[in-house]
């Protein structure tokens, strides 16, 4: 140990130990700028063109403005119900060990797989009068195809992935010492769930809704084969921009866009912060 | 309140963790499970608190059969290994978790159990971090949050798994210091998991070690020291040095290696066998000739020189030991003898125990080495 150490043997205590930081980062950057950014670019440039009372004009048009509501408030239940449901999927995935789980997991991901329109002409036709659930809905008093609540549903379906497979992974990572640690303490079941699991689920179940929400404000093909679009009944912003467009009124098009670009954006930085400040807590400060 | 186990049995698969064993425990009585992993402490602690079902067996607390309660209804303490605090609550709200899930009767109100919290904090003298949360506390500080959570329900019953397992040397001292007074104080009844002999002889008043599922001895601290009565016990206690000896002319042999068989082996019934003998680290007579009781040739590997004592590794020369050799020197003689590293030198046993290749009890054995070392010296 009496070796002298010199300058050149010691390493510059700022270099970076893991290498090809510069390599990677570049190349994501580039990656998202031509397949992210530039097009977002396009999008404002030409609602730009346009003018701001034009661009007002397009966007707060009644039929626009009635089209958001029913687009909100679709995918608002649709992601609430998701919510619901979605846990209660990933929780019997994880926690049980039953014949076919695996066909079932594999199975959650199939709204991503299936082709969009598929969805939604196989949702109409299975709710349509005639069909086999309208038929049953029917006899009861419910009318689901070409309705909003068709709407809320080939939501629903397009999206629930979202929800199981962010929550699933952190219900397997849970240790299971915790809620022991609940039930020696003399909790209910449902104390156990409600205090020490739920708490733990928060954040990626918000995460799950969130994304489901903003998927569900971009659907387009799952919905309009269900939906009727009936003008200011059942008519979602996709469809407006896709009408704007088959008019060959482009700026129109890319008007309403931005504003769907912009609840989708502005949704998703919210739950980003508040996932960190709240995961922060969770694992101490970083 | 007193424990008692009943024939508990479990297996897990083809696995058998524990065999029917029984035990009882007297109340306010703090007792050591002690065993190497897989030997089935952890097991047995869990079947004890209700997180494990035994197979067949009965447990009582006290008078009430407890075998088929719900783990919520034991009303013990449990502090696991990995302290298993509540990542989302701060350390006031995680104390006073089991007074909040209380049925409404039972439970006392919010101001009563703000100052229940407050003075189990003060207990564990960690008042001052009643609002962190448990990822910015230390170790030895998670520890004692999990101990205040468990007393918080005034358990009759605490149950400890592997408790300061993961905790450095130091705070692993001052915590079992800690917890020997708590229990001592609040007089529960305690029974905690351990694979470290040094805390199970210090802290319990009765140490159970296990192995494979079975228990071996139950015996106070000193008793178990003085007289393990098996194979396993004496390995599992460590400090003893094995050697395995073939009996010829009055001598065991190994090898070149042979120490005399000690004067009066007749009477105590061992007779002239071969087997093992257990030889403490600390039982030893150093030199650097062999003496006329023993001719035990050992090599010099490493020097630690730890507290009171030097401890030397050895290995044998010459004959045949599957372990390293330990032997503790007072710093005093080890001075004298200024032993260095790569060195050859002698040692001869004062006292050891004998196992017969056909027992399963071990002879004392002691040997008249001062007179020995003389003869040799004169």
């Amino acid at each position: 140990m009496a070796t002298h150490l010199s300058a050149a043997d010691t390493r510059p205590r700022h270099k970076r130990v893991l290498p090809g930081l510069s390599l990677s980062l570049g190349t994501s950057l580039l990656f998202i700028s031509l397949i992210l950014l530039l097009p977002m670019t396009g999008l404002v440039m030409q609602s730009v063109d346009m003018g701001w009372d034009r661009y007002w004009q397009v966007i707060s048009d009644e039929r626009v403005v009635a089209s958001y509501k029913v687009t909100l408030w679709a995918a608002l239940l649709a992601s609430i119900f998701n919510g619901f449901f979605g846990l209660l999927l990933a929780w019997v995935l994880v926690r049980y060990d039953f014949p076919g789980r695996r066909i079932l997991d594999a199975l959650v991901d199939l709204p991503f797989a299936l082709p969009t329109a598929v969805a939604g002409i196989t949702l109409a036709t299975l709710y349509a009068q005639n069909g086999w659930y309208g038929q049953i809905l029917e006899s009861i008093g419910i009318k689901v195809a070409y309705t909003p609540w068709g709407i809320v549903l080939a939501m629903a379906f397009t999206s629930i992935p979202f929800v199981v497979r962010t929550v699933q992974p952190v219900l397997e990572e849970l240790s299971p010492e915790e809620e022991e640690a609940g039930m020696t303490l003399g909790a209910s079941d449902w104390s156990v769930f409600r205090r020490v699991i739920f708490p733990a689920l928060w954040p990626a179940l918000m995460t799950g809704i969130a994304l489901s929400f903003t998927r569900s404000l971009g659907e387009f093909g799952a919905v309009i084969f269900i939906a009727g679009n009936m003008p200011y009944v059942s008519e979602i912003t996709s469809l407006m921009i896709f009408v704007s467009l088959q008019e060959f009124d482009f700026p129109a098009a890319s008007a309403i866009a931005s504003v769907v670009l912009m609840a989708s954006l502005i949704l998703l930085f919210a739950i980003n912060i508040w996932q960190a400040r709240y995961l922060r807590r969770l694992h101490g400060r970083s | 309140m007193s424990i008692l186990i009943e024939n508990i049995s479990k297996t897990f698969g083809h696995f058998q963790a524990l065999s029917p064993l029984s035990l009882d425990i007297n109340e306010g009585e703090m007792i050591g499970l002690l065993g190497p992993s897989g030997s089935g402490k952890t097991t047995l602690l869990r079947i004890i608190a209700g997180l494990e079902g035994a197979d067949t067996g009965r447990i009582q607390f006290g008078d009430r059969d407890v075998t088929n309660l719900h783990v919520r209804d034991r009303r013990v303490g449990f502090v696991f290994q990995n302290y298993a605090l509540f990542r989302h609550m701060t350390v006031a709200d995680n104390v006073a978790f089991g007074l909040e899930v209380l049925p409404r009767k039972e439970r006392p109100s919010a101001t009563e159990i703000k100052k229940r919290v407050m003075h189990l904090l003060d207990m564990v003298q960690l008042s001052h971090l009643a609002n962190r949360f448990p990822s910015q506390l230390s170790g030895g500080q998670k520890q004692r949050i999990a101990l205040a959570r468990a007393l918080a329900t005034q358990p009759e019953v605490l149950l400890l798994d592997e408790p300061f397992g993961a905790l450095d040397a130091k705070v692993r001292k001052e915590l079992r210091r800690w917890l020997r007074g708590l229990h001592d104080e609040l007089g529960f009844t305690s029974v905690f998991v351990t694979h470290d002999q040094e805390e199970a002889l210090e802290l319990s008043d009765r140490v159970v070690v296990m192995s494979n599922g079975n228990i071996e001895q139950i015996d106070q601290p000193g008793a178990l020291y003085a007289s393990p009565n098996s194979r396993f016990v004496f390995d599992f206690l460590g400090n003893a040095n094995v050697f395995e000896g073939n009996v010829e002319n009055g001598k065991w042999h190994n090898q070149q290696a042979n120490i005399v068989l000690p004067a009066g082996l007749e009477e105590k019934g061992a007779g002239e066998k071969d087997g093992q003998l257990y030889i403490r680290s600390h039982e030893f007579f150093v030199s650097k000739e062999p003496t006329a009781q023993a001719n035990l040739p050992l090599r010099v590997i490493a020097i630690n020189p730890i507290g009171a004592e030097v401890r030397l590794e050895l290995t044998p020369i010459d004959w045949q030991s599957n372990d390293v050799w330990e032997i503790d020197l007072p710093h005093k003689a080890f001075d004298k003898n200024c032993f260095e590293k790569g060195q050859t030198l002698y040692v001869t046993p004062k006292a050891g125990y004998f196992f017969a290749h056909d027992a399963t009890q071990p002879v004392l054995l002691n040997w008249e080495t001062e007179k020995a070392v003389a003869a040799t010296t004169a």
